[in-house]
C-alpha cells in the first residue's frame, strides 16, 4: 500500500488512444513524483528542439504522493510541458482542489499528447474516460466555461482545469484555470493546452488514497498541522492578510517594483496593502483543499465577488503600473483569471508598455481606442487585460508578453524579464541571494523556485543581510533543491514557513513506504533541477542566459533604503556554479553520476 | 529625540499606522516597544531605515522605526 497509485494516465488526442500505464518505480524513487518525476520523463519523452506549440510537445498534469491525502496542504499539481514563452522547461503549480480529485480518480499523473482536430475537452469519472467536443465552448470565459461544464458533467463534486481566449489564441502568458480562481499561472502552459485544441479537463474521482504506515502518517499529519498552526508567518499572517501583508514591508525595504523596476519605492503602497484588502474589500478566506493556513482572499467589491487578489498580482497591476486604485486591481485580477492570462506576466507587460508609452516609443496611434497607457490609469489596466483576449489588434500583441512585445518596438531592455519571463515583486538590487536565485530559475524569473526573501526579509528561518554576497550562493541552491522536493512532493511551498526537510521526509516515507530522509530529499530535489537545466541546454541555453535584466545590473536604485545598489551577479554566479558541481553553468559528468542521472 | 514610528497588520489594532513621536536620546528598539507599550511577543520583524534589525539596535535622532507582526506570503 501506498500513496502513489504507481498508475499514469496517457490521452492521444491526435488518436484518440486512451491508456493507463505504470509508473516506472525506479524513477518514483528517485524523482518523488509531481514536478520532478515529470520533468525526467517529458525530458526522456520529447525530441529536442521541437515547437513547443507543435503536436509534440506534450503535457503533464502531474501529481505528488502527498496530494489528496491528509497532508495538510496536500492538494498541488504540477503542470510540466515545454514552453512557448522561452522553450525551456515549464513546471506550473497550482492548488484548489483538482489535483486531488485527480488523485482520487486513481491517477499520478495525466499525460496529454497529440493534438486534437477540432476542440475537445477531457472528462474523467474514475476508470471512465472520455474525449468530448467542446466547440461551443471555444471562445468562452473560464468562469463561463467551468459553469458549462458542470453542469454538462452532471455531478456538482467534479472539479475542472480550463483555458480561456488566451489559451485558444496561444498567448504565451496563457495560464490554466482550475476551480474558477486557481492558476497554473506562468510559462504559458495554457497555449500548450490551446494548442492540442484541448479546452478543459473535468475531473471526479471516488477512491480514498491510501498510505503505507496509517499510525506513523497520521503522527507525521498532526505533527505538521501542530507546527504550522503554532508558526506566527502560517498560524497568524497569512490566515489574517492573505499574501498581500507583503506590500507595506517590501515598499518598507526600499524594493517594491515600481513603475517598470524604475524606483522601488511607492509612495501609495497602504492603499493597496494587504491591511486596505482586509479593511476594505475582504469578504471571507477562500481555503484550497486540506489547507490550514487559507491564505486564499475573497472579495466583494460594487456587489460582486470575486478570488484573490494575490501579492504577486497587486504588484503587477499596483506600483509596477503606478496604480494605486485597489478596486481596478481586483477587477483586473478577475479579468486575467477570465481571459486565461498569469497576472505577474500581464501586468508586468502592461507596466513595459506604460514605459515605452512614457518613452514616446507607444503612442496614441497605436492603442486604437483604448484608454491611454500613462501611469497611474487605472482604465488601462482593466481595460487591456480584458483586450489580450482579443485575437488581433494591440490586446493581442500584449498578450505576448513584455520580451515579445518591447523587442517588436526595438527596446528589449525595457522587459523586466529573465528568459522572457517576467521578474515578479521583489527588485534584485537590494536582494543579493534573490536576484541570484532570478537569474539561475530553470523557468526563468521566477520567485518560488527558491524564496530566498525569507532569509533577506522574513527573517525565515534566520536572517541574513540582505545586500551580503557571503553565504548566498549555497542558500539559494539549499532553497531551489527544498523547493524542488516540495513540488514533487504534493505539498504547497507556503508550508515550507511552518516545516523543515525533516518534516517533508517524515511524511512521504509514512505515506510512501520508501525510507526518505533529510538527506535522500535533498538529493531527490537536486536531481531534479539538475534535469530541468540538463532540459534547457538542450535547448540551446548558456550561462550567458543567466543574468538578469541591463537595469537592475547597471542603474543603481535611486531613491529609498536601497538607494545605490545594482545587483553584483558576475561576483556570485560563479560561487554559485561552485556550488552546484556545474562548469559554466553545465553540470559536470562527476556532478551527474553523483545524482545518478 | 523623534522618531518616525510605523506599525504594520496587528499591531496597528488599537493603536495607529504612523507616528512622529518623542523618545529619550540613544534608546534601543526594544526601550521603545517598551515606551510604546506594545508586548515584545507581538513583534516579529524590525527594520529602521528600511533594514532589518535585531530588538538591541540604539536608534538615532530622526530614524524610522517599522515594526511588522510574523509575515509571509509569495
Amino acid at each position: 500500500m501506498s500513496s502513489i497509485w504507481g498508475k499514469i494516465l496517457r490521452i492521444n488526442l491526435s488518436t484518440g488512444e486512451i491508456k493507463s500505464e505504470k509508473v516506472p518505480a525506479d524513477l518514483s524513487n528517485k524523482f518523488i513524483g509531481g514536478r520532478g518525476l515529470a520533468g525526467k520523463m517529458l525530458m526522456e519523452e520529447i525530441p529536442a528542439g521541437i515547437n513547443a506549440l507543435s503536436e509534440e510537445n506534450k503535457i503533464f498534469f502531474a501529481t505528488g504522493p502527498l496530494t489528496g491525502t491528509t497532508a495538510p496542504t496536500g492538494n498541488r499539481y504540477m503542470v510540466v510541458t515545454k514552453s512557448p514563452l522561452n522553450n525551456v522547461i515549464a513546471s506550473s503549480n497550482a492548488g484548489g482542489f483538482w489535483g486531488a480529485e485527480l488523485k482520487f480518480a486513481g491517477y499520478d499523473m495525466l499525460i496529454v499528447e497529440g493534438k486534437a482536430p477540432e476542440p475537445v475537452y477531457i472528462a474523467i469519472k474514475d476508470d471512465s474516460v472520455q474525449i468530448k467536443p467542446a466547440a461551443h465552448l471555444w471562445g468562452k470565459t473560464t468562469s463561463i466555461a467551468t459553469e458549462i461544464l458542470l453542469q454538462e458533467f452532471g455531478d456538482p463534486k467534479a472539479r475542472v482545469a480550463v483555458i480561456g481566449p488566451a489559451g485558444e489564441h496561444l498567448s504565451p502568458i496563457a495560464s490554466i484555470i482550475n476551480d474558477f480562481c486557481r492558476a497554473a499561472g506562468r510559462s504559458g502552459v495554457g497555449a500548450v493546452m490551446g494548442a492540442k485544441n484541448l479546452k478543459a479537463i473535468v475531473v471526479r474521482g471516488t477512491q480514498n488514497v491510501q498510505v503505507a504506515d496509517p499510525v506513523k502518517f497520521k503522527e507525521a499529519v498532526r505533527a505538521a498541522i501542530k507546527k504550522i498552526r503554532e508558526n506566527g508567518v502560517t498560524g497568524q499572517g497569512l490566515p489574517a492578510y492573505g499574501t498581500a501583508i507583503l506590500v507595506n514591508i517590501i515598499n518598507e525595504a526600499g524594493i517594491l517594483p515600481t513603475k517598470n523596476f524604475q524606483t522601488g519605492v511607492f509612495a501609495e503602497a497602504e492603499n493597496i496593502s494587504g491591511e486596505t484588502l482586509a479593511e476594505k474589500y475582504l469578504k471571507r478566506k477562500d481555503p484550497c483543499y486540506r489547507c490550514p493556513i487559507a491564505c486564499g482572499r475573497h472579495c466583494e467589491i460594487d456587489g460582486l465577488e470575486g478570488a484573490g487578489p494575490e501579492y504577486e498580482t497587486i504588484w503587477a497591476f499596483g506600483s509596477a503600473c503606478g496604480i494605486s486604485d485597489l478596486k481596478a486591481i481586483i477587477h483586473a485580477n478577475t479579468a486575467c483569471n477570465d481571459i486565461g492570462v498569469d497576472t505577474i506576466s500581464a501586468g508586468s507587460t502592461i507596466a513595459a508598455a506604460m514605459e515605452l508609452y512614457q518613452r514616446g516609443i507607444i503612442t496614441n496611434a497605436e492603442l486604437e481606442d483604448g484608454p491611454a497607457l500613462t501611469w497611474g490609469n487605472a482604465e488601462a489596466i482593466v481595460e487591456w487585460v480584458k483586450r489580450m483576449g482579443d485575437k488581433q489588434g494591440f490586446g493581442s500583441l500584449l498578450a505576448q508578453g513584455s520580451a515579445r512585445l518591447t523587442a517588436a518596438y526595438g527596446a528589449p531592455d525595457l522587459s523586466m524579464s529573465v528568459k522572457k519571463l517576467e521578474l515578479p515583486a521583489y527588485d534584485p538590487r537590494g536582494l543579493m541571494g534573490h536576484g541570484l536565485q532570478y537569474a539561475t530559475s530553470n523557468r526563468g524569473g521566477c520567485h518560488v523556485r527558491g524564496y530566498l526573501i525569507s532569509p533577506e526579509i522574513l527573517g525565515l528561518p534566520e536572517p541574513l543581510d540582505r545586500f551580503s554576497l557571503e553565504g548566498k550562493a549555497q542558500w539559494v541552491k539549499t532553497f531551489q533543491d527544498l523547493t524542488a522536493a516540495i513540488d514533487s512532493s504534493g505539498l504547497c511551498l507556503f508550508s515550507s514557513f511552518a516545516l523543515g526537510a525533516e518534516d517533508y521526509a517524515a511524511l512521504l516515507a509514512a505515506a510512501t513506504g520508501i525510507p526518505y530522509t533529510t538527506e535522500t530529499l535533498l538529493k531527490c530535489g537536486e536531481r531534479c533541477y539538475n534535469v530541468e537545466r540538463l532540459f534547457n541546454l538542450q535547448e540551446g541555453y548558456t550561462a550567458a542566459d543567466d543574468t538578469l535584466p541591463k537595469r537592475l545590473l547597471e542603474d543603481p536604485m535611486p531613491e529609498g533604503p536601497t538607494k545605490g545598489h545594482v545587483h553584483p551577479l558576475d561576483k556570485l554566479l560563479p560561487q554559485y556554479y561552485a556550488v552546484r558541481g556545474w562548469e559554466n553553468g553545465v553540470p559536470t559528468p562527476a556532478k551527474l553520476k553523483a545524482l545518478g542521472l | 529625540m523623534q522618531l518616525t514610528v510605523k506599525l504594520f497588520a496587528t499591531l496597528r489594532h488599537n493603536r495607529f499606522k504612523a507616528k512622529i513621536k518623542e523618545f529619550d536620546q540613544g534608546i534601543t528598539v526594544e526601550q521603545a516597544i517598551k515606551v510604546l507599550d506594545i508586548p515584545e511577543e507581538e513583534v516579529s520583524l524590525i527594520m529602521v531605515n528600511g533594514i532589518l534589525v535585531q530588538k538591541e539596535y540604539v536608534l538615532k535622532d530622526g530614524d524610522t522605526l517599522a515594526l511588522f507582526p510574523p509575515i509571509g506570503g509569495g
